[in-house]
């Protein structure tokens, strides 16, 4: 196995710049590289942008950050499943109008409905809306696969019609009412102070993320020796592990160091017979629940898109869909699971927006389509088909949601940003093209 | 052609066939496109299914895959009648098939290719890359030596090494039946004559082969029969031993069925 290192290494040195060689041998995405490249960008601008013209540099503060990963997570949640739909050569317009009416029906079923039944507060409210919101997006998410896959209406015509469809539903659920404020366990699910693990908690999440790192990164190289495939060399593994348990340890200080408001900390005093000590009490918010359910919804459709048989014939459907056919995938049914998967994911995205305002109104989750999409084309998604990862679509989620607040920040005015972010999606495809075209 | 005319003799026909598909019928709208077509084929035969482009040789021969469905006739497969409506089907009764485009996803690589549809699994339930990648190196070790490129989507190889993840496709899983659909048409000289030798090793194993071309001369040498198609009917059936190639190009355009021949329905009466 040293053998396939050393060749690997002498044969580069001769050719091949350090940068180069450093890439070959962590085998690092190089798209990722420029994705997470365009991010630093991103944040240092804003940043830089409100020290100099406002007087006030908002963006690299934990707060902002904080604020930051929790508007990521709805349209995170989303993406992992738009990059399913895209792989296959489909398209998803109505997942911000559906995350809407889902929105609804659970506003409903928590305020008006389950109170009457179980009683006010019941611990039960909260379990049972959620259930109810992932299978109502789901089963709408068969019926845009059914009309798709068995009645052979293109995806884009059903969910154009869904995206004026479900709007209107969110509206008529209830009559153009805002239903507020909802259940207050679901609403911890939103985030906010109380809907945070806390500075030991979020501890013990980056301990055990940098655990998980190590475990893959030692299960990795097991199988490469155990088949005789060639290895990274061992300072590309130590790197790769210590810059990822690097970003956990970053990401907690930053989570934890944005504190309770003082209004929060006395009301939370007053409510648990605590005496606030001189000087004031100091509460971390540290990592927020809705970024525990993004992170953990990423996890398992990374799993499902690399490990699992759908996740092979996604990807194989999306390469040539007749191939997929011939070889006796039944892509029909294949088309109706990824779009009901698709419907689940926006009902979890519902739960995180309507949560996270303590309300259901009918104009939630507008434009969150294109912001989805956007993630995922930024993230590598390409529209020819085949290709696709639930990282990069999640790290797209998060460059389309720090340029929406960088310029809310900075004090943009809704026109202006609309025309931002219509820009960037044409651009990121154009970058595409021209990523493809250079790569193969 | 002495040693491809001793094949031909020891060729059993008296036993059941392979296959036999019988008075199979399909349109495609007002167009029939197989219209009463009977072939059949047997151990260790090659039968080269001959016509011009759109004389529905493809067609016949994606009903016996599961492709399409039919609309009449029946399948016979070693004597019992098969219901084939799906390629899983056709796959279960043993019929594989490597298609002229040779439908492979361009995106992943080698190992999912090969098991695409019939993956190995863990004992999680979930995929065993590792091992189907092992299987595969073996595999193509076997069928070509010079294949490397086990970690590339498939669309950055030759086309001669696309073709042998195609055949290794379908002689990995315990064939008995195999459908090859233009097996040289995108290949090189080499190749073609890689592909010749490899055919020759699997009819020795028993493997009953439909060769479909529309160029005679990549057919006439390796198969044992011809059955000749055109405007969907068949024309005729004739031992390659039995009749020339020019009769051969008689009957594929012009619908003429020589001496040595049995005519089917599209004979030509005049």
């Amino acid at each position: 196995m040293s053998d396939n290192t050393l060749t690997t290494q002498s044969g580069a040195d001769q050719k091949e710049g350090p940068i180069v060689r450093f890439l070959r041998a962590t085998e690092v995405d190089t798209r990722m590289l420029g994705m997470v490249g365009a991010l630093l960008l991103i944040w240092i601008g804003f940043h830089l942008y409100g020290q100099i013209f406002n007087g006030f540099g908002a963006f690299l503060t934990s707060r902002n950050l904080w604020n930051l990963s929790v508007q990521t997570s709805s349209i995170a949640v989303m993406a992992t499943g738009m990059v399913l739909i895209i792989v296959t050569r489909h398209i998803d317009l109505s997942a911000g109008s559906l995350l809407g009416v889902t929105a609804m029906v659970m506003g409903v079923v928590q305020v008006w409905v389950l109170p009457e039944m179980l009683g006010l507060n019941n611990p039960m409210i909260w379990i049972i809306t959620v259930l109810v919101g992932i299978s109502f997006g789901a089963a709408i998410g068969a019926l845009h696969g059914f009309l798709i896959a068995y009645m052979g209406i293109p995806a884009f015509i059903v969910t154009l019609g869904g995206l004026l469809i479900w709007r209107g539903s969110a509206w008529w659920v209830a009559r153009g009412e805002t239903i507020a404020p909802v259940d207050s366990t679901f609403a911890l699910l939103g985030g906010g102070p109380f809907g945070t693990i806390g500075a030991t908690g979020s501890w013990i999440v980056g301990a055990l993320a940098i655990v998980g790192i190590a475990a893959l990164l030692l299960m990795g190289r097991r199988q490469r020796v155990r088949f005789g495939f060639p290895l990274r060399p061992v300072w590309a593994e130590w790197t790769l592990g210590l810059v990822g348990s690097g970003l956990i340890v970053a990401s907690v200080l930053v989570m934890n160091s944005y504190l309770w408001p003082k209004g929060v900390v006395r009301r939370y005093a007053e409510a648990n017979n605590i005496t606030v000590p001189e000087g004031g009490l100091e509460i971390s918010h540290g990592f927020a629940i809705p970024v525990l359910i993004a992170i953990t919804v990423g996890i398992f459709m990374t799993f499902l898109v690399t490990r699992t048989r759908f996740g092979r014939y996604v990807f194989a459907i999306g390469g040539n869909p007749e191939a997929a056919e011939l070889a006796g995938i039944n892509t029909k049914r294949m088309t109706l699971m990824i779009f009901s998967l698709m419907g689940g994911l926006v009902g979890i995205s519902a739960v995180i927006a309507s949560a996270r305002l303590n309300a259901a109104t009918n104009s939630l989750g507008q434009l969150d389509e294109l912001y989805v999409i956007a993630a995922a084309v930024i993230g590598g998604t390409s529209f020819a088909g085949g290709i696709g990862t639930i990282y990069g679509a999640m790290l797209g989620a998060l460059v389309m949601q720090s340029l929406q607040s960088g310029m809310v920040l900075v004090g943009f005015d809704s026109a202006v940003q609309q025309m931002v972010v219509g820009g960037v999606l044409i651009f990121a495809v154009w970058l595409d093209t021209i990523y493809r075209r250079n790569s193969v | 052609m002495t040693d491809t005319a001793t094949q031909v003799d020891a060729i059993d026909r008296s036993g059941t066939p392979l296959i036999e598909m019988k008075d199979i019928s399909i349109a495609f709208g007002g167009i029939k496109a197989v219209d009463h077509a009977s072939v059949d084929l047997y151990p260790g035969e090659v039968v080269g299914l001959l016509g011009h482009n759109g004389a529905g040789k493809s067609t016949l021969i994606k009903i016996l895959s599961g492709a399409y469905g039919r609309d009449t006739g029946q399948i016979f497969v070693r004597g019992e009648e098969a219901t084939i409506t799906n390629p899983r089907h056709a796959k279960d009764y043993g019929i594989e098939t490597i298609y002229q485009t040779l439908a492979l996803a361009d995106n992943v690589d080698a190992a999912a290719n090969l098991f695409l549809g019939r993956e190995l699994l863990t004992r999680w339930g979930t995929l065993d890359d590792a091992a189907m990648e092992d299987e595969t190196r073996r595999v193509m070790g076997r069928l070509n030596p010079n294949f490397k490129k086990f970690k590339e989507p498939v669309k950055l190889l030759s086309g001669g090494q696309r073709q042998s993840v195609a055949i290794a496709r379908a002689i990995h899983f315990n064939a008995r039946i195999l459908i090859m659909d233009e097996p040289t048409a995108a290949l090189g000289p080499q190749e073609t004559e890689q592909v010749g030798q490899l055919i020759k090793q699997l009819k020795k194993d028993g493997i009953g082969i439909f060769l479909i071309s529309h160029d005679i001369h990549d057919v006439f040498d390796l198969a044992d029969r011809v059955s000749v198609m055109k405007n969907g009917q068949v024309v005729g059936s004739a031992s390659t031993k039995d009749v020339t190639k020019d009769e051969v190009l008689g009957m594929i355009i012009l619908g003429k069925c020589p001496p040595g021949a049995t005519p089917g329905p599209g004979a030509s009466t005049d």
